[in-house]
């Protein structure tokens, strides 16, 4: 790997299959070993049905409870705009829809590259926004640890190293590319081991919530 | 005599961890946002009271114990035991800072149901030991005595005699066979003796077939509170075999939070099947002889009132339309606070933290949560359905110089009732 | 080659003039040059008489391990141009496949231009040098390594013309059995000028031949010594067909629909968004068209490793395993594996729970 061409081969390449691997055996274990615990079955008698109550939580929860809102709008704006950017990036930039059709024959419409920039340029700027207000709220900052420092690492690199490939500010390309390959390669890896895995157990955790306080009656 | 120890609390740590928990745990971002739904923070400001945080212990036991990766890292000696310091630093976080009302469960974006968590926490923490010495009283005096605030059949059955002889009508106690079976809570017989008149007139006029049980008259469960499964079954094992004696229908839970979630939502899940009864609220029956026109009120209130959603009938009961549909009945001017229903602010003495001394100060300190709630309506009464909520905030009103009288909901209609000739 | 051993006399001006070339011709090719380099119109009279005035340079011309595509392109173009014309009035005193002479007099000539010019000459290099074994590529007996050192020695530049010289190119291609080094690799001492390119366009040679004409001196370089005028913006930047891009039009097949109305060649491996050259603006055969406009995407020549990027029909970010196949082995290792630590948990659990020690009121305390 002495050139860049070399780098953005192994990244593209070995890189990748290693990462991929990690992340989908990483990714079912975790699930498996939340889902396989089960729970008790419940002998109360329901006044409502779980299923209903719980998928209706999954998506009822998407949007902040009025009171949280009032008092936590920077968490709740924030994490909004940068997760919105975030798929945006990933999913609707061309180079990557590509990149999906390529390797799963899936494709779907994207949207113009330099709206796809301004977005990301939002979302970068929110992610900074969120590392300081995690270092400047008492509660956040009281309640992170290290993982939460690299969580946030892990997510900005592809952004500000995608960033970078998109307005060629790093020579030569095919290095800035590879180290947008590799930042994402290094976000698959971490995936499965951190609380990034909350973008798959949230829909776990929203269904036993709404499940549980459905069968009592209310719509949580 | 065997005795707590920090392996015992270990195993029931681990008992505890299923998939809920599990998810629960996977997903959280350590965003904050429940601390802003917790009153333990919102009035001190004090981030270790934020809800997640109070979950540390059980967190890593999960994380240790029931993760490929985080066995890893205990191997190579990268996490934190739990320790018999870790749980004694915890004790007052879980237990005198969380009434368990379950508001932040309502508001965590992922989803998590933080005090369900906290119930499954506190099993461990009475097994290994550490559990507020108020509260293990109350556990002992409901084991041996039979309620917690060691209040016996006869100091019930003088009080049957006094409400006998005011109102006239007789109390049935151990009458097989009838409709329902009604509990009360130790509260309810020392302090507020209004709910048994209250009952009996109501049940009257509406032609309900009720008893009392002399064996298991107790509705409160110190069990549920103090966090042990284990004496929560003993004290609901006495209502199912007394209501199974007796033969009731229906067992009624009274004007009180905790007992409803004890003996409505726990109660089979201790014993390990369903009842041969069902259980209702009093609001709840209550409101369904209101809409089959079996109770009859008359007159209005014109007192500008609200009402005290308690926690545990409301949020977590589900218990949310009838109090509202009977105090419109008898209120003209009932109006709602802010943030009513399933998302109203605890009193602050829930989850047995009334039974709890040493949590008095800050349960007082959180209490201006409810304070400010009372100040934007400028009521002239407050009416609730709990009698522990009743209790909490008479004295939190005390504390902050606020003359408003706080009434139960079953009394308010029973002086409602249409006179009869 | 008696006459090419002659000192410098003629000016550039006076040769073109000899040969016909008009003031005209002159001037219109002073703007091409001055456009192409990005400098202002303004400066089209100072470089027409700096180049007026500029004495014919000796250029040393080495082949190594080459093609001989890099002169071609050069030589063989269809109709003689101001190019070609500047070509014939530098003074070209060595070049293998142009030059007459042969042998002992060839090598003779060399040495000459160098002893003659000590400082002043211009050494174009195509191919690249073979360090894995001196005898792969020799020329009069003499590896490409050493007649590269000893020419380069008394050098004012160097010029590597084409990907091979400034890369390593298609030799140094995997696994390399030669040992290919380009240029730069060897020369550490003097400006070393990478005109890339498989072959690279006429036009860019001439172009920093003509810069250095003009103001005595080479280029401003980008990062990989190539002359930031000409490789300054990546073939995707500046391709006509880049709204199709933006717009997420892509050409499936070589024939099809997309391919017909002109969309992106991205799908069809083009290396545009890596590639940087002057292809798309200063075009091939006299401005005729270029790979992307003929229908064929960009094979990204004028990059380092370009023949090592995988192959010139898989898009560039493009992973090249079979996902999909790999992914199903996967799922399954990770159900296993999943569904293992799962039953771990479960045993853990249930474990737990037969170990459970009913709590009573009688051990609620801790002896201590």
């Amino acid at each position: 790997m002495n050139t860049p061409v070399e780098f953005l081969l192994w990244v593209r390449g070995p890189g990748f299959d290693i990462a991929l691997v990690v992340l989908l055996i990483g990714i079912l274990i975790r699930l498996l070993e939340v889902l396989i615990l089960g729970r008790k079955p419940d002998y109360s008698e329901p006044r409502g049905a779980e299923l209903g109550s719980g998928l209706r939580t999954v998506i009822t929860r998407t949007l902040p409870e009025k009171g949280s809102f009032r008092r936590s709008p920077f968490t709740v704006v924030g994490g909004y705009i940068w997760h919105i950017g975030f798929f945006i990036s990933l999913f609707l930039f061309i180079p990557h829809i590509e990149l999906i059709h390529a390797t799963t024959g899936l494709s779907w419409p994207g949207i113009a590259s330099n709206l796809v920039d301004a977005v990301a340029a939002v979302t970068i700027v929110t992610l900074v926004a969120m590392l300081f207000s995690r270092l400047s709220h008492p509660v956040k900052r009281y309640l992170s640890g290290p993982e939460d420092y690299l969580t946030w690492l892990v997510t900005i690199l592809p952004m500000i190293t995608g960033y970078l490939a998109y307005h060629r500010m790093v020579d030569p390309y095919p290095l800035v590319l590879g180290l947008h390959i590799l930042s994402v390669e290094i976000l698959m890896v971490v995936f499965p081991f951190t609380k990034l895995m909350h973008a798959f157990t949230f829909f776990i955790a929203r269904w036993y919530n709404g499940a549980m306080a459905g069968r009592r009656g209310v719509q949580s | 005599m065997s005795e707590a120890t920090l392996e015992r609390g270990m195993n029931v740590f681990r008992e505890q961890v299923n998939a809920p928990i599990a998810s629960f745990f996977s997903s959280c971002v350590n965003c904050g946002m429940c601390a802003e739904a917790c009153l333990f923070y919102t009035e001190t400001g004090d981030p270790k009271y934020t809800p997640i945080n109070k979950l540390e212990p059980l967190r890593r036991v999960w994380e240790q114990e029931f993760t490929l990766w985080g066995k890893l890292k205990s191997m190579l000696g990268l996490s934190e035991p739990v320790t018999d310091e870790l749980l004694q630093q915890w004790e007052p976080l879980i237990y005198d800072a969380c009434t368990l009302c379950g508001r932040c469960s309502m508001v965590c974006p992922v989803g998590n149901d933080v005090s369900y968590m906290i119930r499954h926490a506190r099993e461990g923490f009475v097994a290994a030991g550490y559990s507020p010495e108020g509260m293990k009283g109350a556990s002992r005096r409901a084991v041996t005595i039979g309620s917690p605030m060691g209040v016996k059949f006869h100091a019930l059955a003088a009080q049957i005699k006094h409400v006998e002889a005011d109102t006239g009508l007789k109390i049935p106690v151990d009458v097989e066979g009838v409709d329902y079976m009604a509990l009360l809570s130790s509260m309810e017989i020392m302090n507020f003796p209004e709910y048994l008149e209250a009952l009996s007139r109501i049940f009257k006029q509406a032609g309900v077939t009720w008893t009392i049980s002399s064996e298991a008259f107790e509705a409160t469960n110190s069990g549920i509170q103090i966090g042990s499964s284990d004496i929560a079954r003993v004290l609901v094992d006495r209502v199912v075999v007394a209501a199974e004696k007796l033969k009731v229908k229906y067992v009624i839970s009274p004007e009180c939070g905790h007992a409803y979630t004890a003996i409505r939502w726990e109660g089979p899940n201790l014993i390990g099947r369903a009842y041969k009864f069902k259980v209702v609220h009093i609001l709840e029956l209550l409101d369904q002889l209101r809409e089959s026109g079996r109770l009859k009120t008359e007159g209005m209130d014109e007192t500008r009132l609200t009402f005290h959603d308690p926690c545990q009938i409301v949020r977590k009961g589900g218990v949310l339309e009838p109090p509202r549909n009977l105090l419109k009945m008898v209120a003209s001017e009932f109006v709602e606070m802010q943030d009513a229903r399933e998302m109203n602010w605890c009193c602050g003495g829930g989850g047995g933290v009334s039974a709890n001394e040493r949590a008095e100060e800050l349960r007082l300190k959180v209490f201006k949560r409810k304070k400010t709630q009372l100040d934007e309506l400028n009521v002239e009464t407050l009416v609730t359905a709990c009698a522990n909520c009743r209790l909490i905030i008479e004295e939190g009103l005390e504390e902050y110089r606020m003359e408003i009288p706080v009434v139960g909901l079953t009394e308010m209609l029973a002086e409602h009732l249409v006179k009869e000739e | 080659m008696a006459e090419e051993l002659k000192p410098i006399t003629k000016t550039l001006g006076e040769s073109l003039r000899e040969s016909g070339v008009s003031r005209r011709g002159f001037l219109k090719f002073c703007s091409v040059t001055a456009s192409m380099m990005a400098l202002p119109p303004a400066m089209v009279p100072a470089i027409a008489a700096s180049l007026d005035k500029a004495k014919r340079p000796s250029v040393i011309w080495l082949s190594f391990q080459e093609c001989t595509g890099c002169t071609e392109s050069l030589t063989r173009s269809h109709s003689p141009t101001v190019e070609n014309l500047i070509f014939d009035h530098i003074s070209l005193d060595y070049h293998h496949t142009l030059q007459v002479a042969s042998g002992d007099a060839a090598e003779a000539a060399r040495e000459a231009a160098m002893h003659e010019n000590e400082g002043n000459y211009i050494v174009v290099v195509d191919g690249s040098i073979p360090l894995a074994n001196p005898g792969f590529s020799t020329i009069a007996g003499i590896s490409n390594l050493q007649i590269l050192e000893e020419t380069v020695a008394g050098a004012a530049a160097v010029v590597a013309v084409g990907t091979c010289a400034a890369f390593g190119g298609l030799p140094q291609a995997k696994p390399n059995p030669t040992g290919a080094v380009s240029v730069s690799d060897i020369v550490k001492d003097k400006p070393v000028v990478n005109v890339s390119g498989c072959p690279p366009i006429p036009t860019v040679i001439t172009g920093v031949l003509a810069h250095f004409l003009t103001f005595g001196s080479l280029p401003e370089l980008d990062s990989l010594g190539r002359p930031k005028v000409f490789f300054g913006k990546s073939i995707h930047d500046r391709c006509y067909r880049r709204p199709f891009y933006d717009k997420g039009l892509f050409a499936e097949t070589f024939d099809d629909e997309g391919a017909r109305k002109g969309w992106c060649l991205y799908r069809l491996g083009c290396k545009g968004p890596m590639t940087y050259n002057a292809c798309a603006t200063a075009k091939w055969n006299q401005g005729a068209s270029w790979p992307v406009e003929s229908g064929h995407g960009c094979l990204g020549c004028s990059e380092p490793n370009f023949w090592d990027a995988g192959g010139f029909y898989n898009a560039l970010s493009i992973p090249d395993s079979d996902v999909i196949r790999q992914a199903a082995y996967v799922v399954g290792a990770g159900v296993a594996i999943g569904a293992a630590a799962g039953a771990l948990n479960r045993s853990k659990q249930a474990k737990a729970a037969s170990e459970h020690e009913t709590v009573t009121i009688d051990d609620l305390d801790k002896r201590s």
